[in-house]
């Protein structure tokens, strides 16, 4: 009997020939990460085991959630972890204007890597599957505990086969599929289980594609979500990390929990209303939904490409009058890349903000609060109630195209209707 | 210490992080975290009619979205004893494990009344009621063993034998 992608890269860390879902295993860490709202509930959990960091290579702390600082309270935060950073000399601390947000930057920075374990005091740590390795949120009182040990307990997750065919139909994206999956199997569908996506289809998704797929797992309860290594994986990679990786591939016998298959060609562009993100409707089934502001940017979709499609959709046209469009680049790479290709100077032409990277507006932090009965399009991960602000606002999740198309028409429109 | 009593509050499925500690809290200092236990669900109000020793019943998926292990600090600190879920949320389940909050599988939300009071061992997964008994699953060895050092860091700091400093 094989093994999943998942069962290989944990049973390597903990030093198994072989793992079993269900089984406990205590597994090495590659790379550790927190942030500036996890990171200073981390550092006093981590102090209390007075020991050193295990490795300040293997660390990445990154204030990007309340930074620029929202106020005072969220500077005192910033403060703690810059402070932990200088004192632990952290070499992966990113102050702000260098910095971007943690998912969309640390695979830019080639600090995470194919076949390595790797968690995160954020849920959407498990983005980082995208290349290949295991990568899974964790709390505080967990990273404090790696931080000075270099492991972590696991409980091996049994695996979902995801198996891709077909290429996606134009405007159609990573985050159609990644909705369309949730929507079929529910928030609760991967509960504790591993996301295996495969399948031919995998090699006509772009790496923002799959990005944004991983980001998700955890919406559909997933511990990770991981896909192959490719020749798009080992391109993307050359540009950023001369460092060794290894490649794990599942065995041909490996056995799955069950099988999904998702025909790429056959999805169209979705929204996840509200209030959870299993609430998935085709665009083009939705009455009409007026909306009051646009959020394009996030772990999610705050990648070059995410901006490119909303640029091509927004460029020459104006924002429409009764909406706010808050575009925010993933990192200062991609906002200095979309200002090259003149992303930047487009969507201001049309009248939208555009902001320095941060997590601000997708959990209600600042930069998009929402009012009491305001309606957003967003490109972020989540759309519980109150999770943009007011208890009764509403989030609706979807991809950068159709959120640039309703920032354009002040209401929920696919990108065709627009371009029309 | 495996054995709890409290009164019961009932919720319902899928009560996301969000809901037990919005967004806009994280901000706050970890001793302010109480007065922000599940404003964003139904019950803005718990963290002022919550008491000591109170037993959260929920459906599935309790504590889903986001990591912030501030979540159950801040129904701990609020005064919640335990939780008790048909399923939870990977990472949610681990935090409270992790800081001492003893979370219980069991499909009991239709049988329970808000308000009543309810005894359960953890050890057996009982759940006792004023006319009966209830069955949830027993916590395992693993989970007690972390639950009864007071969570994960006591616990590590026991297996790499580092003493508190004071003399027993």
């Amino acid at each position: 009997m094989g093994m999943t992608m998942t069962e290989k890269i944990l049973a390597a860390h903990a030093g198994c020939e072989k793992v079993e879902p269900g089984q406990l295993i205590r597994a090495k860490t590659d790379f550790l990460l927190a942030n500036d709202i996890t990171g200073p509930q981390a550092i006093p959990e981590f102090e209390k085991i007075g020991r050193p960091v295990f490795d300040p290579d293997k660390i990445a702390l990154i204030p990007d959630h309340f930074v620029p600082n929202k106020d005072i309270k969220s500077a005192e935060q910033a403060k703690a972890l810059r402070e932990f950073a200088r004192k632990h000399k952290i070499t992966h601390y990113v102050e702000a204007g260098r910095m971007g947000i943690e998912h969309v930057l640390l695979p830019e920075m080639g600090w995470v890597r194919p076949g390595e374990v790797i968690i995160g005091a954020d849920s959407h740590t498990c983005t980082y599957g995208a290349i290949g390795a295991f990568a899974t949120g964790v709390g505080g009182t967990d990273l404090g505990a790696a931080m000075a040990t270099g492991d972590t307990w696991f409980k091996v997750p049994s695996s979902i086969k995801v198996v891709l065919t077909g290429a996606l139909p134009e405007w159609v994206c990573g985050k159609d599929v990644i909705l369309s999956l949730i929507g079929k199997i529910g928030v609760d569908g991967a509960r504790y289980q591993a996301l295996e996506f495969t399948g031919p289809g995998v090699a006509n998704l772009s790496m923002t594609d799959r990005f944004t797929i991983s980001n998700m797992a955890i919406e559909a309860g997933a511990k990770n979500g991981i896909f192959p290594v490719d020749e798009k994986t080992v391109e993307y990679l050359k540009a950023r990390t001369n460092h060794p990786y290894t490649v794990y591939t599942a065995d041909a016998d490996a056995v799955y929990e069950r099988e999904i298959h998702i025909d790429l060609g056959k999805l169209s562009p979705v929204v996840a209303l509200p209030h959870l993100p299993e609430n998935v409707k085709p665009v083009a089934e939705l009455p009409e939904i007026k909306i009051d502001q646009v959020v394009i940017g996030s772990c999610t979709n705050g990648r070059i490409d995410d901006l490119e499609q909303a640029a091509k959709i927004i460029a020459g046209r104006k924002i429409h009058p009764d909406v706010r469009a808050i575009i925010i680049p993933g990192t200062q790479e991609v906002y200095m890349e979309a200002m090259k290709q003149g992303y930047i100077a487009q969507f201001i032409a049309a009248g939208a903000i555009v902001s320095t990277p941060t997590c601000g507006p997708c959990l209600g932090g600042y930069m998009g609060i929402l009012a009491a009965g305001e309606r957003c399009v967003s490109t972020t991960n989540r759309n519980f109630r109150g999770r943009m602000g007011h208890v009764d606002s509403e989030v609706y999740l979807a991809g950068p195209a159709v959120a640039a198309a309703s920032a354009i028409l002040g209401r929920i429109a696919e990108p065709k209707e627009v371009l029309a | 210490m495996d054995k709890l009593q409290g009164r019961v509050w009932i919720f319902d499925d899928n009560v996301d992080t969000d809901q037990i500690l919005p967004g806009y809290a994280m901000a706050e200092d970890a001793s302010k975290l109480a007065a922000f236990a599940m404003a964003g669900s139904k019950v803005a109000d718990f963290a002022k009619q919550v008491q000591a020793g109170d037993i959260i019943v929920a459906g599935k998926n309790f504590g889903c979205g986001s990591s912030r292990e501030q979540a159950p600090v801040a129904l701990k600190s609020a005064g919640v004893g335990m939780i008790i879920a048909n399923s939870f949320a990977r990472i949610f389940r681990r935090n409270s494990i992790n800081i001492g909050l003893p979370v219980m599988l069991a499909d009991v939300g239709a049988k329970l009344q808000n308000g009543e009071v309810v005894s359960v061992d953890l050890e057996t997964g009982e759940i006792h009621t004023a006319t009966g008994v209830l069955n949830g699953q027993p916590l395992s060895e693993n989970v007690l063993a972390t639950i009864r050092a007071g969570g994960l860091i006591n616990r590590v700091r026991q297996e790499l034998n580092i003493s508190s400093g004071r003399k027993s």
